[in-house]
């Protein structure tokens, strides 16, 4: 079978696979609560995605991704419902600032080797909290937003939407980061993380591909928070605190830093522990530290660190059930896990 | 020609001259030796040539792709590596969690034609330029013979093929001046002799001008047709290995103190 053909039938089989999805959370074979779980999972995933490409494949730690995340969802919600832009339109433009935040503090902070940008995306995070609680005219305050538009006003369809939404954009996002990856520009980026100064011996501009993962890393981070904004129709600047950039941070690290896989299934397995845990009120935010403890002493390369680091492939799966012989070696295979 | 030129570069690490007035000047397609006992300043002097140190005085100048000498003061690592200047590294410094193939792809990066958005989209031009570096890159460990360990992990090779891939990705950027620093640490007799041959052979085949640093004298003495010999950052020696051996500076540099025969 062909290369050509192997890409489109993978690419149906993404289409019907979320059809499928969204037709049983239409018809309630997904339930209402389930839906809505799997709904804030993939919004985690596609923040902890963006925070896998700046610390697990560029190897430069990050911990305010909640920042960028806050950046997203009130810069969509302040372009909904100040200056009427269309929903789509909003979160782009969320995203976007996030990414601008990103450049803005990677500029000085990337030309140094360290853990500098740890510390200072901490700050960041913090700071934009603290903004936040302070400019009641724009984001209502400690309070919060009220009324945020929904995706759809349209009661019956609203989980469905959403749903449906969250999952394309994730999917989008994970096309985009496996075929970035796999390419020359995406393989330069890891390379950052191997060795620094062999890298640059190699002929590539580390500052240069360090604030080109930082900003798409922040756009991606703000992706998540532009969801956010619609789906739950209330933003509170205490959603977006320390704990909540730390919660992505297990993501990855549980997932598999450097790992596109270990995240979704990290992300969507973390996000429903939350859930079933609900009932030991406030103690199950040990449960969180208690998790990294472990994986740090016991896997530290994550659970996907278990399979040899591989990542899924839909391609090669295709292949593999309709018989075909994939000749080419597993580091070429097609993007699109899903 | 000239293609690679030092002018009384000096580099000073606090109250440490680790390198003082040293004068460097290589012909194209020469093979040329830099020797001196561990802490001469040898691969102070490789660091300063590929940008990671700038020297505290002197010049540096490289000749770059389209045949003009270029001052690399105010130019980082990896835009010296773009004008023809690949290095390895003493202390092995492969990318040791990807595979082979991929260790030596990520050093034809000055190549690729393709942006990140052909990439992401998968457009014609990102396969056909994927197939190229990979093709290329696959012809490049054939002929060191590590190509049938293409997908293991560079970690886990033996370390004389870990300083062969250190060569074979240098070679991947496409230089025409190479800098092997201690190519054959660690290898056995064997191996250093096979690696004389190969050191050579891509010498011939690609065209290149060769510095290298080595403690094997008889890899030195063997293929150099120059030696630059260097004590406490001072150049002490210059000139045809048979010189350079019956030297008593050297002599004296190397074994600590005169010696009435010829060693």
């Amino acid at each position: 079978m062909s290369k050509k053909k192997t890409t489109v039938t993978s690419f149906f089989v993404v289409v019907v696979v979320l059809l499928l999805l969204t037709i049983m959370v239409r018809y309630r074979v997904i339930d209402e609560y389930t839906s809505q779980v799997l709904t804030i999972a993939g919004i985690n995933v596609i923040v902890a995605l963006g925070l896998n490409l700046i610390s697990g494949f560029t190897g430069q730690l990050a911990l305010g991704h909640a920042g960028f995340m806050a950046v997203g969802a009130y810069t969509t919600a302040a372009l909904m419902m100040k200056f009427n832009v269309p929903t789509f339109l909003a979160m782009i433009g969320g995203a976007l600032m996030a990414a601008l935040f990103g450049f803005l503090i990677g500029l000085p902070t990337l030309r140094l080797r360290g853990d500098y940008l740890a510390i200072v995306t901490l700050g960041f995070g913090e700071i934009i909290r603290v903004i936040m609680i302070n400019l009641p005219e724009l984001t209502g305050g400690p309070a919060g937003l009220k009324g945020i538009p929904p995706f759809t006003t349209n009661f019956q369809w609203r989980p469905v939407v959403s749903f449906a939404i969250v999952a394309v954009t994730m999917t989008l996002v994970i096309v985009f980061l496996s075929n970035l990856l796999k390419s020359s520009h995406g393989k330069a980026i890891i390379s950052i993380r191997e060795d620094e100064i062999a890298a640059n011996a190699m002929g590539i501009n580390v500052f240069y591909y360090k604030i080109f993962a930082f900003t798409i890393s922040a756009f991606i981070g703000g992706l998540g928070g532009a969801l956010y904004a619609p789906f739950f129709g209330y933003l509170s600047p205490n959603m977006f605190n320390f704990q909540k950039s730390v919660e992505f941070l297990i993501i990855v690290v549980l997932g598999g830093m450097g790992n596109l896989t270990g995240t979704v299934l990290a992300g969507i397995g973390l996000t429903y522990l939350q859930e079933i845990l609900r009932f030991l009120k406030d103690y199950r935010l040990v449960i969180y530290p208690v998790i990294l403890i472990l994986v740090m002493i016991f896997q530290p390369s994550g659970v996907m660190g278990l399979f040899g680091n591989r990542e899924f492939s839909l391609t090669a799966l295709v292949n593999k059930l309709i018989g075909a012989p994939s000749s080419r070696p597993k580091s070429e295979e097609k993007a699109g896990e899903v | 020609m000239t293609v690679l030129k030092a002018e009384n570069i000096s580099i000073q690490f606090g109250g440490l001259m680790a390198v003082s007035n040293l004068n460097l000047e290589i012909d194209e397609g020469e093979l040329v030796g830099l020797i001196g006992p561990n802490g001469a300043g040898k691969t102070t002097i490789f660091n300063m040539l590929t940008g990671v140190y700038k020297p505290t005085a002197g010049r540096i100048l490289i000749k770059d792709h389209r045949g003009q000498m270029q001052d690399i003061e105010r130019l980082h690592p990896y835009q010296i590596t773009a004008l023809g200047m690949a290095r390895t590294f003493q202390n092995i410094r492969l990318f040791k969690n990807l595979s082979v193939l991929d260790n030596v792809r990520i050093a034809n990066h000055l190549n690729v034609e393709y942006n990140t958005l052909e990439a992401v989209l998968r457009l014609p031009k990102y396969e056909q330029e994927e197939k190229r570096i990979t093709e290329q890159s696959l012809e490049l460990l054939r002929i060191f013979n590590i190509e049938q360990k293409k997908d293991e992990l560079a970690k886990n090779l033996p370390y004389g093929e870990q300083r062969k891939l250190e060569i074979v990705r240098a070679l991947a950027t496409k230089p025409h001046i190479l800098l092997l620093d201690e190519p054959a640490a660690g290898m056995n007799p064997q191996e250093t002799l096979e690696l004389m041959d190969l050191i050579k052979y891509i010498r011939d085949r690609f065209k290149l001008t060769i510095l290298l640093i080595e403690h094997d004298m008889k890899l030195v003495m063997g293929i150099c047709q120059r030696i630059y010999v260097l004590d406490y950052g001072r150049l002490i020696a210059r000139g045809a290995p048979e010189e350079i051996a019956h030297n008593p500076l050297v002599i004296k540099a190397y074994l600590g103190k005169e010696m009435e025969n010829d060693a």
